[in-house]
């Protein structure tokens, strides 16, 4: 099969482009907070891509070391993140970020 | 390392990374968008493994599909009711979104495939980067490490702390 384009860096490139649209689409125009979330999550994983695909083509470990930490914080983003959310619900009785005008209870 | 079924796999999980996670943003109901997300994560996963990065594909499962996803799903029923027919998620400003979306993915394949094609290195990644993980984070990387455990304590801690419920002696108004 000598037609078919053998693997290499800009597939992935590729893949990691939609993941980072897909991401902005759902942070501009969701309401649902934790939909929001979930794009974030989405641009994290395009970029955790990027610098995998960069450091097998490179050779170093530079980035696998990045996307190990990049993990981490998204981990941490996350929890905080829900337990923002929730205080929120409890407070404004929704989730629906473009109903929140004010930040005192 | 270019033979048929490498390609064919390889492009049967960039299918599955790509439209499951347009079917989390495309999608109007939240719970459809959740489950959705746990296939883009095993998809993303398994490019992980292509990349040669199998320490983090597993790291990658065990955390996103094994802690962040169990804590949007919590997400999404402590605020809606599971029942609730109107768990949907409204949308607004589209029009400028999937310019935006467009805009940025055509001038990213843009830049991709009209510059110069990319020059890699000769010595790859190649087999399993566990040992090396291991050696680095114990050598370079040990401060940074330990700061980040550090930081994922605080930041678990603050999350339990705002997240808590009010004792029933706190609300007295």
């Amino acid at each position: 099969m000598e037609h078919l384009v053998p693997i290499g860096l800009n597939h992935y490139l590729t893949i990691s482009a939609f993941l980072l649209g897909f991401g902005l689409f759902a942070v501009m125009t969701r309401k649902n907070a934790i939909v929001v979330l979930m794009g974030v999550e989405l641009i994290l994983n395009a970029a955790n891509i990027n610098f995998l695909a960069f450091s097998k083509y490179n050779g170093g470990m530079g980035g696998v070391m990045f996307s190990l930490f990049v993990i981490v914080i998204a981990a941490a983003e996350a929890a905080i993140a829900l337990a923002i959310v929730i205080n929120i619900f409890k407070i404004f009785k929704s989730v629906d970020v473009s109903s929140i005008d004010t930040m005192k209870e | 390392m270019n033979n048929l079924t490498y390609t064919v796999i390889f492009y049967i999980f960039a299918a599955i990374t790509v439209f499951s996670a347009a079917f989390v943003v495309l999608s109007r109901n939240v719970i459809y968008s959740a489950f959705s997300l746990l296939f883009t994560f095993f998809g993303v996963a398994a490019l992980y493994v292509f990349l040669s990065a199998d320490f983090i594909a597993v790291t990658q499962i065990v955390v996103y599909v094994g802690g962040i996803l169990v804590l949007l799903l919590f997400g999404v029923m402590f605020t809606k009711s599971i029942m609730n027919p109107g768990l949907k998620s409204e949308v607004l400003h589209v029009i400028p979104g999937t310019v935006i979306l467009a805009g940025i993915i055509g001038a990213l394949l843009y830049t991709f495939y009209t510059t110069h094609t990319w020059m890699p290195s000769e010595k790859q990644l190649n087999g399993s980067i566990v040992e090396r993980i291991g050696y680095e984070t114990m050598s370079h990387y040990v401060l940074p490490f330990e700061m980040v455990s550090i930081l994922l304590l605080a930041a678990l801690i603050g999350a339990a702390f705002l997240a808590r419920f009010d004792k029933p002696d706190n609300n007295k108004s």
